[in-house]
């Protein structure tokens, strides 16, 4: 019964880091149609920053607050120094991206170094929470609920406000969303910061489950990919749907089934994509 | 005769055991194995719009299948070739019918998931592929008195080979089969309201494409006799894509040319700079920047442009400056 429940547990909270990093990913490749390749090192970034700042003493919410401060840089930079020069080229941000992330997986192995780096949860959080004779661990509950919060925070602006209008005018029809007074071009480096910012939350938020180590962007990267493509491009809802049960499948599958884990993993994708290309809540095509 | 040229100098390497000795000998085999696996990917790139960034799997199927056959299972080498590729075709029939189901980025992503199952599948299946120490085993062959354990008959097997695949692609492209490849490429919808099968084309190409991925898998399997999972990582897909697209995509020379410029790079400098991801990652960036349509279209053009006795003229494929153009517009 305990395994059933840890497993469970263990599916919502990779689930909710899941919910983070693609959501981000969801507004840079679904939204902006840019993919961003580099996602899974932002995403890494985020956990390396906010696990040398928990070295150094700063506390949690310093380190995490200081990793999407990075992530978010990072994204914008990316956004206005290259992507905009390939505006036009979706191959070419394809390239440009990956070449951005294999620099980015050096540079943090340069930095770091080779052995992984735990990160201890803060000290308000360690002790696990009892209920009902199970025992389950506060900060993994904690992560859930606040990945939930901030993915209804993300969908309210994206499908109620103004901002969010604009930014859905802005892919549309750039040109028209100009005409009405829209400054498409600062709208869109903010959208791609934001997305690189959900990146770095979800690392700084993960590094106390998964710690950070080299090779976590590529571990990453392919689980937004089928998050995303298994959602149905386009769609948050579809996308927040899809990173749960990605959560439960790549969880039960590593404890159920470790040397396949890999392949159950993309089984529901295959399976969607046979008999519903455009994904999960994705809109007919 | 201008069209013989290029074939010739590739045949005159053939010489190159004479001139060089064996290390220059079996880099030149290497290189002709990404040339091989450049090759290949440039059907789908280059010709038919099909940006694939999974490609590295086939080549890593391939090969551990004919390891796999020979050295657990007692297969001669004849019938581990033949099983080899049919596993590689079959595999490249699967995979490319669920990555087709997408188009575009999609495509491409799917492409990338697809090859990291087979990726996980060598380091996790440890029982089957040993994990993280690989499999080797594998020995070089004895046909007909020719010992291909000797560097230099493997290099001339490799470089018969290799010509071979090129022809194989030259024809294709050249055929009818090929035209209706870059009409599907430009135009799909008007391709589809002629009466082509555009799906069946994308998807015949991806075979094809997958299945001479395979034939470099094999020719990298009995040149290194050994294999590691990470053939068939992001950064090896991401390479081949660099070959591809740093030579030009879209023509024959053009993998050829990038192929052997990023092996060499990658043999000369990781000699001197520990980390060649960064410095992978750095020319990607670069090519894509300033050289968007490839190293031998770029030559040529501005060759054309010299004995034109003009300037440059602004290439259609360089999106820089067709944004700067919008920008004046």
């Amino acid at each position: 019964m305990q395994f059933w429940l840890t497993q469970t547990l263990n599916s919502l909270t990779l689930g909710a880091l899941l919910l983070l990093l693609s959501s981000g990913f969801a507004l840079i490749f679904g939204l902006m149609r840019i993919a961003n390749l580099a996602h899974g090192a932002l995403f890494m970034t985020g956990a390396y920053v906010a696990a040398s700042a928990m070295r150094a003493n700063l506390g949690f919410m310093t380190a995490v607050v200081l990793a999407i401060v990075v992530t978010a840089a990072a994204g914008a930079l990316i956004e206005r120094l290259i992507l905009r020069a390939l505006k036009s080229n979706g191959q070419a941000q394809v390239l440009a991206t990956l070449g951005l992330s294999f620099i980015a997986g050096d540079v943090c192995l340069m930095i770091w170094g080779g052995d992984p780096i735990p990160v201890s949860p803060p000290a308000w959080l360690q002790s696990p929470i009892n209920m009902l004779g199970f025992s389950f661990p506060s900060y993994r509950i904690a992560v859930l609920f606040f990945a939930v919060v901030v993915a209804i925070a993300l969908f309210l602006v994206i499908e109620r406000t103004t901002l969010g209008a604009r930014i859905r005018a802005g892919v549309d029809d750039m040109p028209m969303a100009r005409a009405v007074g829209i400054r498409a071009s600062r709208l869109f480096t903010g959208v791609f910061a934001l997305g690189a910012l959900l990146a770095g939350l979800g690392g700084a938020m993960g590094g106390p489950m998964l710690s950070a180590y080299p090779g976590l962007d590529g571990d990453m990267l392919p689980l937004a990919l089928i998050v995303v493509i298994l959602g149905g491009v386009g769609s948050l809802a579809g996308t927040y749907l899809a990173s749960f049960l990605i959560g439960f499948v790549y969880t039960f599958g590593n404890a159920l089934v470790p040397d396949l884990a890999y392949v159950v993993l993309f089984l529901p994708m295959i399976l969607v994509l046979a008999f519903r290309p455009q994904g999960l809540m994705g809109a007919q095509a | 005769m201008k069209t013989l040229l290029p074939w010739a100098l590739l045949a005159s390497l053939a010489l190159m055991p004479v001139c060089v000795n064996e290390y220059y000998v079996n880099l030149a085999s290497q290189i002709l194995i990404a040339v091989v696996l450049a090759s290949s990917l440039n059907l789908l790139v280059g010709y038919g719009g099909l940006t694939s960034l999974g490609h590295a799997a086939y080549l890593g199927v391939s090969a551990y299948a004919v390891v796999l056959l020979t050295v657990r299972l007692g297969l001669g080498h004849v019938a581990a070739i033949t099983l080899s590729l049919l596993l590689t075709t079959l595999v490249g029939a699967v995979f490319g019918w669920i990555a087709l189901r997408a188009s575009g980025l999609r495509f491409l992503m799917l492409t990338l998931a697809l090859s990291q199952v087979l990726w996980g599948l060598g380091y996790r299946l440890t029982s089957v592929t040993n994990g993280d120490n690989g499999l080797s085993g594998l020995t070089r062959p004895k046909v007909l008195g020719v010992d291909f354990e000797e560097s230099n008959a493997f290099f001339w097997l490799t470089l018969v080979v290799t010509m071979l695949v090129l022809v194989v692609v030259a024809r294709v492209v050249h055929s009818p089969f090929g035209a209706a490849l870059r009409g599907t490429k430009d135009q799909p919808r008007r391709m589809g309201s002629l009466g082509y099968d555009v799906w069946a084309i994308r998807w015949s190409s991806f075979v094809l494409a997958s299945v001479l991925a395979g034939v470099a898998g094999l020719m990298y399997a009995y040149f290194h006799k050994y294999v590691h999972p990470s053939v068939m990582s992001i950064t090896a897909s991401a390479e081949i894509l660099l070959s591809v697209i740093a030579g030009g995509a879209g023509s024959i020379a053009g993998p050829v040319v990038g192929a052997a410029l990023v092996m060499l790079l990658k043999n000369y400098v990781s000699g001197y700079v520990e980390r060649w991801n960064a410095l992978l990652g750095v020319v990607f960036v670069f090519i894509v920047l300033v050289m968007p349509e490839g190293i031998v279209p770029g030559v040529r053009r501005r060759w054309l442009a010299w004995r034109q006795g003009r300037r440059t003229p602004p290439s259609e494929t360089q999106p820089l400056r067709r944004l700067q153009k919008e920008k004046q517009a």
